[in-house]
């Protein structure tokens, strides 16, 4: 038994990477630092080594010439999940542009709604450090952020000292939107977090508001989504006057349609508060089990975030077009290859044509799938490089144990080679 | 496998080769002296008339790294204009103003470059910059490590540390990214847009930290010095595209008090505040300046008409000037306490006072800096245009009356601001060869590249004499990497992958205590997680590094 110190998580999106972990042959226990994300995450038992055709077990050549038989003879492939590490993502991006492919990320119908928001009009931005050392004003909108990342404020808000704040406690913190599910953004001296609730429904024209309020225009209201205008008001001035506000949301959360108007509208008060004279910035959640990495490779690899195809032999990009879940549904695609490495329980969606599998070991299936190949975690059983939610910083993922499991990399690029040689 | 090039005429300024026709043998990757002569030549190209000269080198190119992602992901639009289908050797791509990996190393190739550097790389970021490289065919790549902005050198300078410690964390730093140059972006100046400074003049403190970019040039420069880092430090200057700026930038010049700098993108900083527009040309000033400074080089950042990105560490300017985004979206962000970046699409129209200036000032700089070894040749891709437009520009270089052609069609009070029309100046291909190969190599400190001497590596680019240099620039008939045929008339005909070109300056090792704590109490990371091994550049089985020595080091 070992234990194994300062290992980073691909799991969380923030990048902790102060875990220790604790290797017993193939199990693995988070001893230090762990949150609920990341304990059951690194947790996770090994369940099946080989892989399996039609439910048989086969060896891993039979397996990956059986893959490549059903991508070669689809007339349309799609790429789903498509959840790994930075090589395991450009073996995918290879293979999909030799086969023809789709390629669709997991999280994309979320990552969606800042891409468009983004590709339109720009955003200002900021990372985990900038926030750790400066921010004095947290406006956290439309997400219980505690939930979604666990560790978030006691590594980055309520850190001992910063560089640039005489006493991290005393920072403000502002809910809009959601309430927080827990006492993780009660400052150490006991200040609570101000919370101002409404329905996901109202958040578009509270943000609206919020936004009129801001650049100083008159707003014939008393209250807007429940809110009253005063409270609005009281934002809108905070968030003038501080040194360093932080507007955090998260594209999962908003999930209403068109939420990439809402994204947008915060998206600009950030810019209307630089505008106004002070700084102010933004940060979107994210950047859990690979879907930043995804977007980062794919984007380097063909210029567009990660929901596009191969299908003319050029990339081309379209936000909806190319959302694999429809393609399937609608009877556009006649194979479905599902890359999951992170997570046993992401499995692919129930569909009715061939199905190749490369998932973490443990997935179960309503449907068993044609080929179902069981990979290595990233920074479990193989080294690599993951995206935490900046988008900026890449992490180094360690090897943790050696389970014999391969990695996405070697089974997509052996996938590919087979292609090739039909 | 024994190859032979017969008859070319080479040019060759690494090694005085002016125009001569010579054989060139090639073995094993490098350039062999005449073999015996009963050794058996396995291939021979008949290259007899046409130009030979090294591969060349772009020493400033945005091809690595977040900011340059962000800006392929800003612009689909860009990308629909300019897609490219795979092949059965090379893969699919996108992108006109910034295109993805795999077509930069194709696109480069095919026009005879063998190497490019990523100017712009933040340490933090640097990981990022190593893998996007590391998808960048064929080319040799390498990449200037961004300082400057960074708190722990603020805090430093504000606690009056001393050079020596200075110098450590700089090769700490430069080891830890993996880099072979030290790059100033704004000195202080994205640090200072952090505390809401909006500009920051090179005698104006940081608010926090109390000190000035003029002092940041010159410890930085000092730095670099002292550590034997052969490329001088690579300033990007104060008040970028600010009309007046060509002050800042003669100040800069003398600030760093002789020590050895290169001012970047120089066609940026070159502005006066004269005419109807207050906007003028500074080209001549800083051409002097540059011939008077011999420890003064440049690179020029041309501007060519039409659309592009920029993209740069420097948000504190970017955000000033993200009124002119067109289309009209742009991105800045603030980094980790390392930088910032700013990504703001722009068109250069051929029509506006300031853009049709703004070319014809590059083109001054170019044409009155006297010595070839200390100007480069660059656009700094992608913000003065995409480097596909090199070719263009060399015909522009060359062939003055192709340039006062243009000349006449820009905007008129433009044309009247300009010295252009009268400056007779065309470049030899001899001039060609040093700024693009023999000068970059020099001043980037590359080993056994950018010439064609018996033991360097077979970098060689074959050009069919052309009139038209543009044409003769666009498609060489040949291109060798490292010995290997790779681009023939302009199409790719073999993918290799290039090496990471890095620099090792020794350094005291206790100064990983204090950046420990640090880390620690003030950054994301464990230290040990931050810095880059080279496992993780060369475990693909494609990558590789190789190490330059230092001045006086050892390899």
């Amino acid at each position: 038994m070992t234990e194994i110190t300062e290992v980073p998580s691909p799991f969380c999106g923030i990048g902790t990477d102060d875990l220790a972990i604790q290797v017993d042959g193939n199990s693995l226990k988070v001893t230090k630092n762990g949150c609920t994300v990341n304990i059951s995450a690194f947790g996770q038992p090994i369940v099946e080594i080989s892989p399996r055709i039609d439910g048989k077990e086969a060896s891993l050549d039979e397996a990956v010439i059986k893959a490549a038989e059903l991508l070669n003879d689809a007339n349309q492939p799609v790429f789903g999940g498509c959840a790994t590490d930075v090589s395991g993502m450009r073996a995918l991006m290879a293979l999909a542009d030799r086969n023809g492919a789709v390629v669709d990320n997991i999280g994309f119908n979320a990552a969606k709604r800042n891409f468009l928001a983004m590709q339109d009009s720009g955003w200002m931005n900021t990372t985990l450090a900038e926030i750790k050392n400066r921010c004095d004003l947290l406006l956290v909108i439309g997400i219980d952020l505690e939930a979604f990342a666990p560790r978030f404020f006691e590594r980055y808000i309520w850190n001992d000292e910063a560089m640039f704040l005489d006493d991290t406690s005393s920072r403000s913190i502002v809910y809009l939107g959601k309430v927080p599910s827990g006492k993780a953004s009660t400052s150490p001296k006991k200040m609570k977090a101000k919370v101002f609730e409404c329905s996901d429904d109202d958040l578009p024209q509270v943000l609206t508001a919020l936004r009129t309020l801001v650049k100083g225009r008159p707003l014939a209201a008393e209250e807007v989504g429940g809110i009253v205008l005063k409270d609005l008001q009281k934002i809108a001035d905070q968030l003038n006057k501080a040194s360093y506000g932080v507007v955090v949301w998260g594209a999962g959360a908003l999930n209403f349609p068109h939420a990439e108007l809402t994204v947008q509208t915060l998206c600009e008060i950030v810019k209307d508060v630089n505008e106004l004279g002070t700084r102010c910035s933004g940060f979107p959640l994210g950047g859990k089990e690979g879907d930043q990495t995804a977007n980062q490779v794919c984007g380097w690899q063909t210029g567009y975030p990660a929901r596009m195809r191969f299908s003319s032999s050029f990339p081309e990009y379209d936000p909806f077009l190319f959302d694999s879940q429809k393609m399937l549904d609608n009877g556009e695609a006649d194979v479905l290859l599902w890359v999951h490495a992170f997570n046993s329980k992401a499995v692919p969606p129930k569909i009715d044509v061939p199905l190749i599998v490369l998932g973490r070991s443990g997935m179960k299936f309503e449907n068993e799938p044609d080929v179902f190949i069981p990979v290595g975690t990233p920074g479990i059983d193989h080294a690599g490089h993951a995206y935490r939610l900046d988008n900026v910083v890449a992490i180094r993922l360690k090897k943790l144990r050696d389970s014999g499991l391969p990695s996405t990399f070697e089974v997509l690029t052996a996938i590919e080679q087979a292609l090739q040689e039909k | 496998m024994l190859k032979k090039l017969t008859g070319g005429i080479v040019y060759d300024p690494a090694n005085g080769v002016n125009g001569k026709q010579k054989d060139i043998y090639i073995k094993d990757g490098r350039i062999i002296k005449k073999p015996a002569k009963d050794a058996k030549i396995d291939k021979e190209y008949n290259i007899k008339g046409k130009v030979v000269m090294a591969g060349a080198i772009d020493l400033h190119t945005h091809i690595g790294g977040g900011k340059g992602n962000i800006a392929r992901m800003l612009m689909p639009e860009n990308h629909r204009t300019d897609a490219v289908a795979h092949t059965d050797l090379t893969r699919a791509g996108c992108g006109h103003a910034m295109p993805s990996t795999f077509l930069t190393g194709y696109r480069y190739a095919e026009m005879g470059y063998t190497a490019a550097f990523e100017p712009a790389v933040l340490p933090i970021n640097a990981r990022q910059a190593h893998m996007e490289m590391g998808d960048v065919p064929i080319l040799d790549k390498g990449g200037y490590v961004l300082m400057g902005s960074d708190d722990y050198l603020l805090r430093m300078m504000t606690a009056k540390k001393d050079q020596q410690a200075i110098n450590d964390y700089v090769a700490w730093t430069i080891r830890a990214a993996q880099g072979v140059g030290i790059k100033v972006v704004n000195a202080g100046g994205i640090n200072a847009f952090k505390f809401n400074q909006r500009k920051l003049d090179l005698d104006e403190q940081n608010q926090y930290y109390n000190v000035t970019p003029r002092e940041i040039l010159k410890t930085l420069a000092t730095a670099v010095k002292e550590l034997g880092i052969k490329h001088p430090l690579h300033v990007h200057g104060s008040n970028l595209g600010v009309p007046g700026n060509i002050e800042t930038t003669l100040n800069s010049i003398k600030g760093v008090e002789g020590l050895p700098m290169h001012l970047t993108h120089v066609q940026f900083h070159s502005y006066g505040t004269e005419g109807d527009f207050k906007f003028s040309s500074g080209a001549a000033q800083i051409a002097e300046a540059v011939n008077n400074n011999k420890n003064i080089s440049v690179d020029v950042g041309q501007i060519m008409f039409g659309q592009t990105v920029t993209a740069s560490g420097d948000n504190m300017r970017q955000y000033a000037n993200h009124g002119f985004a067109s289309p009209n979206k742009w991105v800045c962000m603030d980094i980790e306490c390392d930088a910032g970046c700013g990504l703001v699409p722009f068109k250069y129209r051929d029509q506006n006072f300031v853009n049709a200036l703004q070319w014809a000032i590059g083109l001054e700089i170019f044409l009155l800096v006297d010595d070839p070894w200390r100007i480069f040749l660059t656009t700094d891709h992608p913000n003065g245009a995409p480097f596909s437009s090199y070719p263009h520009l060399i015909r522009l270089l060359m062939d003055k009356s192709f340039r006062n052609d243009m000349l006449a069609t820009l905007h008129p009070q433009a044309q009247k601001m300009t010295t252009l029309a009268s400056i007779d100046r065309e470049y030899s291909l001899e001039e060609i060869a040093i700024l693009t190969r023999a000068g970059a190599a020099k001043i980037t400190g590359l080993v056994g590249r950018g010439g064609l001497a018996d033991g360097d590596f077979a970098d060689i680019t074959v050009y069919t004499e052309n009139q038209d240099r543009e044409k003769m620039f666009s498609k060489p008939v040949y291109v060798f990497k490292d010995g290997e045929l790779v681009a023939r008339h302009g199409k790719i005909v073999k993918v290799t992958w290039g090496t990471t070109h890095v620099t090792r300056p020794e350094y005291d090792k206790s100064v990983e205590k204090d950046l420990e704590k640090y880390f620690n109490q003030y950054m994301t990371m464990k230290i040990g997680n931050f810095t880059i091994s080279d496992d993780e550049i060369t475990e693909d089985g494609r990558g590789s590094i190789t190490v330059h020595p230092t001045v006086g080091g050892k390899v």
